[in-house]
């Protein structure tokens, strides 16, 4: 009797972690391929929220999933040409203009839920769609293989991150580009646009992991719906060491302490209900100070490029 | 073959560079230059630091565009408007500073930003055989799958070259590839020249050292304050001429007035350190500098000397052994206090341990001083008082600047060196650190640099000078100490030494050594 409550409780905590890490993944993934080519967009919590706000919105109107993840899609390739406009182009300083950039998301999906909603609403999210086969497998099958579009989808992103940033002459340039500018601009790479087509990758994705919240995951939205998960998705960049299977491991250890925190509250343990909801960051500080290994940061990280400057 | 090696061939003929113009703020870079290089020759292109020989390149190779003036190719005008343009006219450029992804390996340097034969992927393989046939072709070894990091200067230089040839760059411009590299390696490296003239190659090469420019050139073109004040063919000029033509005077060799040094100031012992890669840099220095003494340290890079200079700034660790300078023990000195023992560096990478690229000329002047009570009024700087001290450091040392006001990264490589040494020196320091004083430097500079080291010698200053230029070294140094492997595997006196002798130390080879050789084959040879 005890042996099957626990076996349902591992498979309870494994199943919300795999739920969890989804907006992390796109989020994490996309700000590893901005700041692989130089740039740190701190706002890809606010594309987050404007992006889920959309993705809700449009659902709600047209009852059409796919038209909300593409307004999703849309908000955050706008709010990415936005950032790359003032850091690259302009050459703000990035950390100002990422913060600008999330206190916009913040206010305008705020309003705009007010002013066109109003009242807390639902939709009906992507269901889990089961993989033939595969999810009958006991134990990992209903674990792995019966989840959303957006799960498999976030779960797929990491060996294609990976395959571009590794293997392919676009990943080689977007590493150029975060290293050392000037010598891609002296082998004629257009280092602006590379810089340009990062960020907005990054931000398309920083979208869909606010799409993943609000049409997925939770399928609601309120105000500050991400509550900093953007945040934490930048950080598990520096702690997975710009790899985006150092990102796959970051996001699944915070997930995994997330969803046992949640478990341990359904469960009724005792533990004051804030506390158990600071773990999960506490364990972001930690694991930050001990893997802090600036050796892989690109170079030029925050640097804006200017031609004439060598 | 893939369809980069097809382009391999050069095929870039006459290019032309008509009354080239171009300003930066408060700077006349080019006014009017016309510069020209024809299929398999070498064109120098000489004059002193600012003079604007790099930006007149970078116009060539794209990166500027000219505020008037023609680029012409092959009898068409070309516009460039980005590198690219110019790769694609058959141009390539080797830069002063190199332009390497360290983090990337050889090949991927080399693909980087360029169509791979494998549509999306990058093809390693394919470019990896490519560099190590085109190494092979014109001897330039290097390992296709070693990360550019963990090469010597020597061979990321290579990189350069085969990066350009890769891209089948017909005409390569080549910015001061001499000044990083051991005797030695230029050599290796004129052989790969004249490979690749036959070839059918044209080669733009800019020096600072005049025996280099007549060894490999068959035309210079010397500029001064962005004009051509001078061209013809090599062979009719002699190095007086270039000389004359670079400064508008004579330069004379270096000449220390014998003098007896005084008491020794500054002792080491069994100094140990390691190095960036975890092995031991340093494995027990033991010297001594006198006042008034310049003790010369020999050796070819990567043998400790960058270790040492680091060790001696406090800005590296010794595992053990001991510094005692005027008898205090500064072992575990922080900079600051080495600082107000009056010890002073002109570190060897001047970009990144000597100045900061961002601050302006002035504030890099008195980037120490900021503490010292003459710059300081209570609690704040006195800005009158430091700009007056810049200035007249500026004007004592002919730093070529529009004013104070603009970043030093604007300075040509010269002018920040002369900058940096001006300011050590007005702090009165009694020792002084110096590494490669005069890397890059012009001829007039570099005189006036020796000069310097010399006058503060008579006042009783003991000064380190490591270079990698014998000449330098056997013309300033009361003693000269070789380095080999982290160790001095010989101490000479001035003038007691002959360049082949310092040359074997170099490579590893000790006195007592060679004199037991020479005696035994009883020197062979006239
Ligand atoms: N990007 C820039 N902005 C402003 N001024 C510049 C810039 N680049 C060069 N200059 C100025 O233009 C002049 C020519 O510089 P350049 O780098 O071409 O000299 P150089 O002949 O290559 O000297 P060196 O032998 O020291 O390399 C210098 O006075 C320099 O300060
Ligand atoms: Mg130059």
């Amino acid at each position: 009797m005890k042996g099957l409550f626990s076996l349902n409780v591992l498979t309870g905590v494994l199943n919300s972690m795999i739920a969890l890490a989804t907006p992390f993944l796109y989020a994490a993934i996309g700000e590893t391929f901005a700041q692989t080519a130089g740039v740190v967009n701190l706002g890809v919590d606010g594309i987050m929220l404007l992006a889920a706000f959309g993705a809700f919105f449009v659902t709600l109107m047209t009852g059409n999933l796919w038209l909300g993840l593409l307004a999703a899609a849309a908000i955050g390739l706008a709010m990415g040409l936005i950032m790359a406009l003032i850091s690259v182009t302009l050459k703000a300083e990035q950390g100002v203009s990422g913060i600008g950039l999330y206190m916009f998301g913040l206010g305008m999906s705020s309003l705009l839920f007010k002013v066109l909603v109003g009242t807390v609403k639902t939709v009906q999210g992507f269901q889990p769609v089961s993989i033939p086969i595969l999810s009958t497998i006991p134990f990992i099958g209903p674990i792995l293989f019966n989840n959303s579009v957006l799960v498999y989808g976030a779960f797929l992103l990491v060996p294609l991150a990976w395959v571009v940033l590794e293997k392919t002459n676009l990943g080689l340039k977007f590493k150029a580009v975060g290293q050392n500018p000037a010598a891609a601009d002296s082998l004629g790479i257009n280092v602006v646009a590379i810089r340009y087509l990062a960020v907005c990758i990054g931000a398309i994705l920083a979208g869909i992991a606010g799409a993943s919240l609000s049409i997925s995951l939770l399928n609601l939205f309120q105000d500050d719906l991400t509550s900093g998960q953007g945040f934490i998705a930048v950080a598990l960049v520096y702690f997975g060491g710009w790899s985006p299977i150092g990102v796959l491991g970051g996001a699944l250890l915070f997930s995994a302490v997330n969803s046992i925190q949640l478990w341990m509250q359904v469960l009724g343990v005792n533990l004051p209900a804030s506390v158990a909801v600071m773990l999960p960051y506490i364990l972001t500080i930690v694991a930050l100070m001990m893997t802090a290994n600036r050796a892989r940061q690109p170079a030029a990280l925050n640097k804006p490029f200017d031609r004439s400057e060598n | 073959m893939t369809a980069a090696r097809e382009a391999v061939r050069p095929k870039t003929g006459r290019v032309e560079m008509r009354d080239i113009v171009k300003r930066f703020p408060g700077v006349l870079a080019n006014s009017g230059v016309c510069f020209d290089v024809v299929p398999g020759e070498v064109h120098a292109l000489l004059g002193e630091n600012g003079a604007g020989k790099s930006t007149l390149m970078r116009q060539l190779y794209g990166m500027y565009r000219p505020d008037s003036g023609q680029i012409i190719v092959d009898g068409t005008v070309r516009n460039f408007r980005s590198p690219a343009d110019a790769i694609a006219a058959g141009i390539g450029m080797i830069h002063q500073h190199f332009m390497l992804v360290p983090t990337m390996t050889v090949a991927q340097n080399v693909a980087l930003g360029l169509p791979s034969g494998r549509g999306p992927f990058t093809d390693t393989k394919g470019v990896s055989k490519e560099v190590t046939r085109l190494g092979n072709e014109y001897g330039l070894k290097v390992d296709p799958d070693a990360f550019v990091w963990q090469l010597s200067v020597g061979e990321q230089q290579r990189v350069e070259i085969i990066k350009a040839l890769y891209r089948g760059a017909g005409l390569v411009i080549l910015d001061e590839p001499t000044a990083v590299l051991t005797p030695q390696e230029v050599e290796d490296l004129f052989t790969t020249f004249r490979t690749m003239l036959t070839e059918g190659h044209s080669l733009i090469f800019i020096s600072h050292k005049l025996y280099e420019v007549k060894a490999i050139s068959d035309r210079v073109t010397v500029l001064r304050d962005g004009q051509v004040v001078g061209s013809g063919r090599t062979c009719d000029l002699s190095q007086q001429d270039l000389v004359h033509m670079m400064v508008g005077r004579e330069v004379k060799d270096p000449d220390p007035r014998p003098h007896t040094p005084g008491p020794e100031l500054v002792k080491m012992q069994g100094l140990k350190a390691m190095g960036d890669r975890g092995l031991e840099a340093l494995r027990g220095i033991d010297l001594s500098i006198r006042s008034g003494e310049i003790l010369g340290l020999a050796g070819v890079s990567g043998n400790g000397q960058k270790e040492l200079a680091e060790c001696l700034a406090g800005m590296r660790k010794l595992s053990s052994g001991k510094l005692l300078v005027e008898g205090h023990d500064m072992t575990n000195a922080t900079v600051n206090e080495r600082f107000d023992r009056g010890m002073a560096f002109i570190p060897e990478e001047r970009m990144r341990d000597g100045a900061i690229r961002e601050f302006t000329v002035g504030e890099n002047v008195f980037l120490h001083d900021h503490m010292s009570k003459r710059f300081r009024r209570w609690i704040f700087l006195s800005f009158d008082r430091m700009r007056e001290h810049a200035l007249s450091l500026v004007e004592l040392f002919s730093v070529k600047t529009p004013s104070l006001e603009v970043p030093i990264k604007n300075l040509s490589g010269g002018n920040i060196q002369k900058l940096i040494m001006a300011r050590e020196l007005s702090r009165d320091p009694f020792f002084l650190v110096a590494a490669q004083p005069t890397r890059g430097v012009d001829i007039g500079a570099s005189e006036y640099i020796h000069d310097s080291l010399l006058a503060q010698r008579e006042k009783g200053m003991a000064i380190l000078l490591i270079s990698e230029d014998l000449d330098e070294l056997r013309g300033l140094s009361d003693r000269i100490a070789v380095m080999y492997e982290g160790g001095i595997i010989g101490i000479v006196d001035r003038g007691s030494s002959t360049v082949e002798e310092l040359g074997f130390m170099m490579a590893g080879v000790t006195l007592e050594q060679m004199r037991k050789d020479g005696a035994s084959t009883g020197k062979a040879c006239p």
